[in-house]
Order: C-alpha cells, then structure tokens, then sequence
C-alpha cells in the first residue's frame, strides 16, 4: 500500500527521523498560517502517489507569503503529469508547505526486501536527487548495499561500510547512524516493503534531514497495522479498482477493448497474454480469486461492463477450488435485468464443467461458449474489432 | 519414483479442522492421499474425518509418524505453523496460505536453511504426485500419470498446463506449484535438483511470471546441470511496469523481471518457450517426442 509524502514523513516523525516543519492542506487559506510557523523561503509540494513531481511543475519555492499563495493556487487542482502518471495524470488535491531547508550535500537512501538474497538491503548513494535507476545505470559503482540477515539485525559495522564509502564526516555519521537505525527500525515495525529517502540532505551543520520520503506497506501485513490502512488514499486510486477491493477482488484497469474475467493470477495474466498474441488489447487484468462465491462473480461482472472501453467480455474459468457451475451461476444472475449488447464469450474448464456449462446454454442469454483456449481468445479478439 | 510426495507419504494437516483445512482435506482422503492426522491446537484428542487431532505438529510426528505436513492456517499464523512443522522434524512442508507478510517469511526462510525440512509455497496449490497422493488444493481429475515434471509460480495457469498434457496422453511424475510471493520456501532451481535424480521425470514444464529473477537464474542452471528438456511459459508479458497483478511476485519494477528479458534468457540458455498459455502441453510433446 502507498502512502502519500506527507503521511510518510509523519510516520518518519514518529521514528524521530528528521524532517522539514511543515503541514499538509487543502485549502489555499490555510498556506498563510503554515508559513507563518515554516518562514521563507519555503516549498510547496503536490501530494500524489506519483513520482516526477517537480519536472511536472508539482514543486515550487516560494520567498514570500505571495509568491507562496499563487504557488499554491497553482498546485491546488493542477492535473500533474509525469512518467509515472501516464497520460491521464493525476489531479491534485492537497499540497505540502514545507520550510525550506539549506542543502550541502545530496544523498539517497533506502531499504527494500531483495528477493533473491531474501532479506532486506539498505541501499545508499553519494548521488540523491536523481533518479536513482539512472544512478544505477551510469555509475552502478555509487550504489552501494548492505544486506541485514535477521539473526543478527541491524549492527554497527552496516553503518560503518556505508558511512565511509559515503565520505561522511564524523558530526554528518552521528547524525547518518542515528537516522538510519530509526529507518530500519521502522522498516521491520511497520511492515514496510519498501522506504526510501531521496534526497537525503546534510546541512551546513552536518544535521541529516529527510527532504523527500516514500513508504510502500506490505499489504499481507495490514492486519496488524490498523493505523496504516487509515492512511489510505482511495482518492488516489482508479474508481473501478476502488469498487473492485471492496469485494476483495483483484482488478487493475487498462487500456484495451477486451474485458477478461478469469480465475487466478496467472493465468488472468496467461490470458492476457494470449489475446495480445492473436492482436487483440485486454482493458483490464481481473482475478475473481480462488473461493469465489457468486456474489462476487456477479460483482466483478458488474465492474467490467461498467468500463466504457469494453467492446467484448472473454471469461476464462478454469475450475479448481472454484466451482465452475458456481460462477456460471453467478454471470447469468449478474446480467439478468442488465440488456447489455455485448457479446460475452466464456470459457468454463475444470471442477463441475458439465453443470456450469448446462446453465450457462439454459440461461437464454446469447452467450458464446467455447472451451478451447486459442479459439475463445481468436473470438474474443474478433468481435473486439466489431466485425 | 516421484519426488517429495508419494503414496507412503505420512501427511499432517495443520489447521485440519477449520473451514479450509475440512474442505480440502477431504478432497485430499478422496483422491487417496494417506493423511495420518491433524493439528488444531486446542482440539487435541478429537476425531475429524476419521484421524486423530492433535494439539501440536510434534504430537502427531510422534503418534502417526507424519512426515509431509499441509498447512491450511491463516496468514497471521501460518508462519508459525511452518516453523513449528519444521522444529518437529517434519520433512516437507506445503504451505497453501495466502498473505502472509514478507518479513514473517524472510524468518521462516532463514531458519529452515538450519532445518533438514523443505518448504513448498506459501500461496501456492502444493504438490501432487498422480495417482498417489495430492498435497494440496489443484483438481486431482486433471492429472495422470505419467513422466512430465511440472513447477510451476502460479495457481490455475499450472491446472491449465496438466489438463493440456494429460489430453494429449502424457502425464505427470510430480507436480510442484512452488508459489508465486516474492520469498518462497522453494524454488526453481531447488525442485529442478529433485527431478533431476528422479528416473520417472524425463521432461520437465516450468511456468514463471513476471517479477524476480527465479527463471533467469533457473535458465542458467538448466543449462549448466540439467540433461533433461525443459519446456517454459512466461506469463505476464502484456502486463503494464510498476503494477501488481495479483500475486505479491509478479510486479516489475526498474526494468527487471519483465517477460520479454526472461523468454530472451530462456531462449539463449536452450529451454524451449511456449508462445501462449495453449501450446504448454504441444510443445512437450513435440519435444518428447523427437
């Protein structure tokens, strides 16, 4: 789960890892309050899940109580559109004032899991401010890593390789150590899959301060972080995939024709895969998941038929602990009373085949049944084109 | 032969009396699996489904000799159950729990390196040896017989590969659903070492997905140390950057991990890749065949 830059950095707060005063707000009032406690010159900084924010014109540095104020309006409600948006961007609903902060040296810092050596990795660089997978790229050298294995935890050596290949100063490594400890700390506590600071900033009194942070929870590891689901943004989420969690279903929307409802990950994304190969575009990814109740089939039919792009509906059900006859039911009910001209082709394969198959001819809706794979996903691809 | 599972496998089901571990435990005494026990703590000494309960995994190693355990537990619990599975001496662990958090498995990974005991999963469909035992939750009906070794990172796309090479007259030695989280108990490389010294297996499928570098290394190892053919499906290779498809493992992310890196690395390493999710059984065939 995401978080925004202002939740993370209270989180940072909580762990006393330095960071710039200032306040979170939605109101273009409000920005003369805040900087009456920051001062100037200070930053005003949209709140998206996005990265790029200042090449998309997200960021500003304001000298005066005016110059902060338009800087403000501006930000409010701009539609921010960077790398990581795509196309659509993202509006803008809350800015950041932050005190502006002196900067002598420029840093990057993080902590994810890695997969391969199975457990998590600080990962330093003398290069912040950039974007790091640049960094790694051109100078892979000024990436440096140290891996904690869980029996022994965080050590003091892990700080010492990474302060000396930084070339901090003895007052900077104090502060480097202080924070990095609390950063891990949080990493473990939190459940975190991912904290990054970038950048890292030292000042010119060797204090350590966290200019920028991103936090990205472990989703599986909610449960015992009630306070961290309270962050959540849905605001910041696509309304389908709102909808869609909502009945623990997994839905990413894209941008094709094709509507896809399928059971399993990997085999949604198989299928996926397989429509793109015959020339077709799925416009989504939806896994109905493995204990699938009717209710939630019919939920998820809902939310397919509901994109405006979808020219055709491929369901490809292959039964193991999901009954096949259980979701047939569940597609017939989801369009009784809906008069949807869209032509649904179902693959049903596996447990109870024979009974699913059975409503699915007796419900009198045209569907098109067709339970082999290349052919279902030839057809899908067909009437996508409206041919 | 076979490999981690077979007919004189002893298996345990943790979480044996909850709704999960009911449902599937019985399919499982259908298809003829020999379960031995259960263990839900705090129903020690009832019956369920005709075996004992137990109130610990060590009780039942002790009492019926379990030597496989399937572990149904919800994920706040489930790496607990591991651990405890492995502490009792248990050999092969399934793990069929979904959602359990990273940090919880990079404990369970680290400590069963001291263990004798294996882990199959998390949030995988286990592992079934036709016609012998299934340890698990995949349709035992799809599956038969035969010499074709399955791992496999997904679910349903695995039911998707046995029922094409069931269809088409061949079968399965052992199939391995090794689970698709970003830490797993087991992985390609550790099941390829099985099959490699298994006479029964002599072609083996290996379904990845995006995310990770498992069949990237797996590719190298294939090419260096295994004899047998291997045959591969790649899926997720429509899947957008930076986005998660459902399994926690299959997210790209800094240009890594992508399908079209991985079918590239297994091409140059001599693994034959499938070009859709429908020409997996086919092209076994084929190779077994020539």
């Amino acid at each position: 789960m995401k978080v925004h830059e202002y939740q993370a950095k209270q989180v940072f707060k909580n762990y006393n890892i330095p960071i710039p005063e200032g306040a979170v707000t939605e109101n273009i009032d409000e920005v003369t309050k805040i900087v009456e406690l920051v001062g100037f010159p200070c930053v005003i900084k949209a709140q998206v899940y996005a990265g790029g924010r200042g090449k998309a014109g997200g960021v500003k540095i304001a000298k005066n109580l005016k110059e902060a104020k338009s800087a403000a309006k501006e930000i409010i409600g701009m539609k921010l559109i960077s790398k990581q948006t795509g196309p659509e961007g993202r509006r803008v609903r809350k800015v950041l004032v932050e005190q502006g902060v002196e900067i002598k040296k420029e840093l990057y810092l993080a902590i994810i899991v890695d997969r391969e050596k199975e457990m998590p990795v600080i990962i330093a660089s003398p290069e912040g401010g950039m974007e790091i997978e640049e960094v790694a790229a051109k100078n892979p050298e000024l990436i440096y890593k140290v891996h904690i294995h869980p029996v022994i935890g965080f050590s003091g050596f892990h700080f010492r390789k990474l302060v000396f290949q930084l070339g901090l100063n003895k007052g900077q490594q104090k502060n480097f150590a202080r924070l990095l400890k609390n950063l891990f700390k949080l990493f473990l506590e939190m459940d975190a899959s991912l904290v990054e600071i970038n950048p890292l900033i030292i000042t010119g009194n060797d204090e350590v301060i966290a200019l920028d942070g991103k936090i990205d929870f472990d989703n599986n590891a909610l449960f015992r972080h009630s306070n961290i689901a309270d962050m959540r943004d849905i605001y910041e989420e696509d309304p389908l995939e709102v909808e869609a969690s909502k009945y623990d279903l997994n839905y990413i929307k894209l941008d094709g024709t094709i509507g896809c409802m399928v059971n399993g990950a990997g085999l949604a994304m198989a299928t996926m895969d397989i429509i793109k190969y015959y020339g077709g575009e799925p416009a989504n990814f939806l896994d109905v998941g493995g204990g699938t109740s009717e209710d939630r089939v019919k939920e998820a039919f809902k939310i397919l038929l509901s994109d405006s792009k979808v020219k055709t509906v491929f369901v490809n059900i292959f039964g193991g602990i999901v009954r096949t006859d259980l979701v047939a039911r569940g597609i017939v009910n989801a369009l009784k009373g809906s008069n949807t001209k869209i032509p649904i082709i179902i693959r049903l394969v596996g447990t109870n085949e024979e009974a699913g198959r059975k409503i699915i001819r007796d419900s009198g809706v045209n569907f098109i049944v067709e339970n082999n794979l290349p052919d279902a996903a030839k057809k899908a691809v067909e009437l996508s084109r409206g041919t | 032969m076979s490999i981690l599972v077979n007919k004189d496998s002893r298996i345990v089901v943790q979480g044996f009396t909850g709704r999960e571990g009911s449902f599937h435990a019985t399919h499982m005494i259908e298809y003829g699996t020999n379960i031995v026990a259960g263990v839900t703590p705090g129903k020690g000494g009832l019956k369920h489904l005709e075996r004992p309960v137990f109130n610990t995994v060590e009780e039942a190693v002790k009492n019926e000799g379990a030597d496989v355990s399937v572990v149904f537990v919800p994920a706040p619990f489930a790496a607990d159950a591991v651990l405890e599975a492995a502490t009792a001496g248990v050999k092969v662990i399934v793990c069929i729990t979904e959602g359990i958090p990273t940090l919880d498995m990079v404990k369970v990974k680290h400590y069963l390196k001291t263990t004798d005991s294996r882990m199959i999963g998390p949030n995988c469909p286990g592992v079934i040896t036709p016609g012998e035992s299934k340890v698990g939750i995949m349709p035992g009906k799809i599956h038969k017989k035969g010499h074709v070794g399955v791992i496999s990172r997904s679910g349903t796309l695995t039911y998707e590969a046995v029922y094409q090479i069931s269809n088409l007259g061949l079968g399965q030695s052992t199939a391995v659903g090794i689970g698709g989280d970003p830490i797993i108990g087991s992985n390609f490389i550790d099941i390829l070492k099985l099959f490699a010294r298994d006479d029964e297996t002599q072609a083996v499928v290996m379904i990845g997905e995006i995310g990770g570098t498992a069949e990237e290394d797996a590719a190298r190892y294939i090419k260096e140390n295994f004899d047998k053919p291997v045959v591969s499906f790649i899926s997720g290779q429509t899947a957008p950057p930076g986005r998660r498809m459902g399994h926690a493992g299959a997210i790209i992310s800094g240009g890594k991990g992508t399908a079209s890196e991985k079918i590239k690395v297994l091409k140059d390493n001599g693994i034959h890749v499938a070009d859709t999710p429908a020409d997996i059984g086919i092209t076994v065939k084929r190779i077994i065949e020539s």
